[in-house]
């Protein structure tokens, strides 16, 4: 899929719709390539920082620059993928997958304090302050059963969030 | 250990509540206890985001809106060539010509009425307005531009302001030909930006540069002196600061709101089934974008001059603009949204990423203390 068409063959739907396990309809990922071939303003094949950040609804979003190092330098059908847990038929360990991978920032398949520590940061600014955030979070570590040295890893992150009504889902908009 | 440090800057009180035009948050805010979950689950700001990525207002003002292309079978394809060596055969040369013509006649009186009436002030001045109302005639008849006036013409009376939405800048040629303005412009390279130093000063335009921090200012205090003239022509200002695409409006800037006169609203809307007179600046220059309007088959537009405005008693500036923008936007059919035209060129300021870390901060402490 070369990155100078702005066409999608059906081979090229087929195939991302195969890479992000069916969780869009072949409309939507036209849609979804309309939008990034919007956003990469430079045909470079992948949304820089620059094209990202000028969206104000994304600049403004706390966790913006977190969710832009997993985004950064992907291509469509990455891209696809990565929305792919916004879907509205993705399962609910998708998303918590999702969510997990925002916090383990190294990637290493482990949650430490600081990582915990790091997206309440974002989340809160400079309206609480740091000690604060600490006492916070070790209070609530230790009522759910863990120390303030635990590890956290996916199948922890099931279990704390695997039943709630996890609701992240996003409508790409379909001429 | 419950105390909230109290925010070093300021929620701006300057700006209108952005958070009555975007969607509701998502974020419950309820009351129960605060759990470990709860600060795990930041699925609220990742859906923002996500919904930000996939479809975002900011950008979609700026969407060129090209027609649906209506020439895609065996009947319809040899119509819309023949159309196409109608517009540029017969149409284009014809309005070409048209214009040549226009500029002869205009230069033929201007240079020397210029020059010659140099003591005569008064009387120079009608003249020059008289020609450039002329001129700009002859423009809108080079894109058969099908103009409908609505409501009474403007007259120049001191301490008013006329205010308008933003297309393209054709915007003020459809104006102009109807009154002499002076307006305020973004002074342009190129042949544009050397009528703007001839021409244009003659009916009196102010000139500002968008780069420059300090140029505010300055632009205030002459915007302010030219509405309290007696003499000058009624001045037009397009307060979002940038073209948008005829579908939407973003904020206006306050700057026309403060200067203690009448605001007189105009509001523009073009009919897209002609052609869409939405000049996207990132993809072509404007001699590309006239060219363009050349050849296609008219520009149709719908003009209203609507009802003058007073800042009413206690409404702050900001207030009053976001309210002359309400009454552009729904007589020209135009949807609002809260973003300011220059975040084209800046990036957003952090107040409002401040406002949601604020407003999650406060709940979680709001909740560490229920028992």
């Amino acid at each position: 899929m070369g990155n100078t068409s702005s066409m999608l063959t059906q081979y090229d739907i087929e195939e991302v719709q195969e890479h992000c396990n069916n969780t869009f309809s072949q409309q939507e990922i036209v849609s979804l390539y309309q939008r990034f071939c919007q956003l990469d303003r430079n045909s470079g094949g992948f949304i820089s920082a620059d094209e990202f950040l000028s969206v104000p609804e994304f600049a403004v979003n706390p966790l913006s620059q977190r969710l832009f190092r997993m985004v950064d330098g992907l291509n469509f059908k990455e891209f696809v993928a990565f929305l792919s847990a916004f879907s509205s038929r993705a399962t609910l360990q998708h998303k918590v997958e999702f969510i997990f991978k925002v916090y383990d920032f190294d990637g290493n398949g482990k949650v430490a304090f600081s990582d915990l520590l790091d997206v309440l940061r974002d989340l809160t600014g400079q309206f609480i302050s740091e000690q604060q955030r600490e006492l916070v979070l070790t209070h609530v570590l230790e009522e759910a059963g863990y120390k303030k040295d635990s590890l956290l890893v996916l199948s922890d992150f099931m279990k704390i969030l695997g039943n709630t009504d996890l609701k992240m889902e996003v409508e790409v908009p379909v001429d | 250990m419950s105390k909230l440090t109290t925010s070093r800057s300021e929620l701006d009180l300057d700006r209108p509540n952005i958070e009555d035009y975007l969607p509701p948050d998502s974020i419950q805010q309820p009351h129960t206890k605060l759990r470990l979950r709860d600060l795990l689950d930041i699925s609220p700001t990742l859906t923002e985001a996500a919904g930000a990525i996939v479809d975002d207002s900011f950008t979609r003002c700026f969407k060129s809106n090209p027609p649906e292309p209506w020439n895609w079978n065996i009947y319809l394809f040899p119509l819309w060539c023949l159309g196409v060596v109608v517009r540029y055969g017969i149409l284009f040369p014809g309005r070409v010509l048209i214009l040549t013509i226009g500029w002869i006649i205009f230069l033929s009186c201007y240079i020397p009425v210029h020059v010659l009436l140099k003591g005569h002030d008064k009387l120079r001045k009608r003249l020059e307005r008289a020609l450039v109302e002329l001129i700009c005639s002859f423009f809108v008849a080079s894109w058969t531009g099908v103009v409908k006036y609505h409501g009474p013409r403007p007259c120049a009376r001191p301490k008013q302001v006329f205010v308008a939405n933003h297309t393209s800048m054709i915007d003020f040629i459809v104006l102009e030909q109807m009154t002499a303005f002076a307006v305020i412009m973004q002074k342009h390279p190129g042949w544009v930006g050397l009528l703007q130093s001839t021409i244009l000063e003659s009916v009196g335009c102010i000139w500002f540069n968008r780069s420059e921090a300090k140029d505010r200012e300055i632009v205030a205090r002459k915007l302010r002196e030219h509405v309290e003239g007696t003499d000058n022509n009624p001045l037009l200002i397009f307060p979002e600061g940038t073209c948008v695409n005829n579908n939407y409006t973003v904020m206006f800037k306050k700057g026309a709101f403060e200067l203690g006169a009448t605001v007189c609203p105009i509001a523009i809307k073009y009919n897209k089934i002609f052609v869409d007179a939405f000049w996207n600046s990132r993809k072509q220059s404007f001699t590309t974008h006239l060219l363009q309007l050349m050849t296609s088959w008219a520009v149709v537009c719908d003009v209203w001059y609507l009802e003058p405005q007073n800042m009413k008693p206690g409404e702050t500036a900001i207030e009053f603009a976001e309210r002359v923008r309400s009454i552009i936007s729904i007589r020209a059919g135009l949807k609002m949204v809260p973003w300011d035209g220059y975040l084209k060129y800046s990036r957003p300021s952090p107040k409002h990423r401040e406002s949601k870390q604020q407003s999650f901060a406060e709940s979680v402490l709001r909740r560490l203390e229920e028992k």
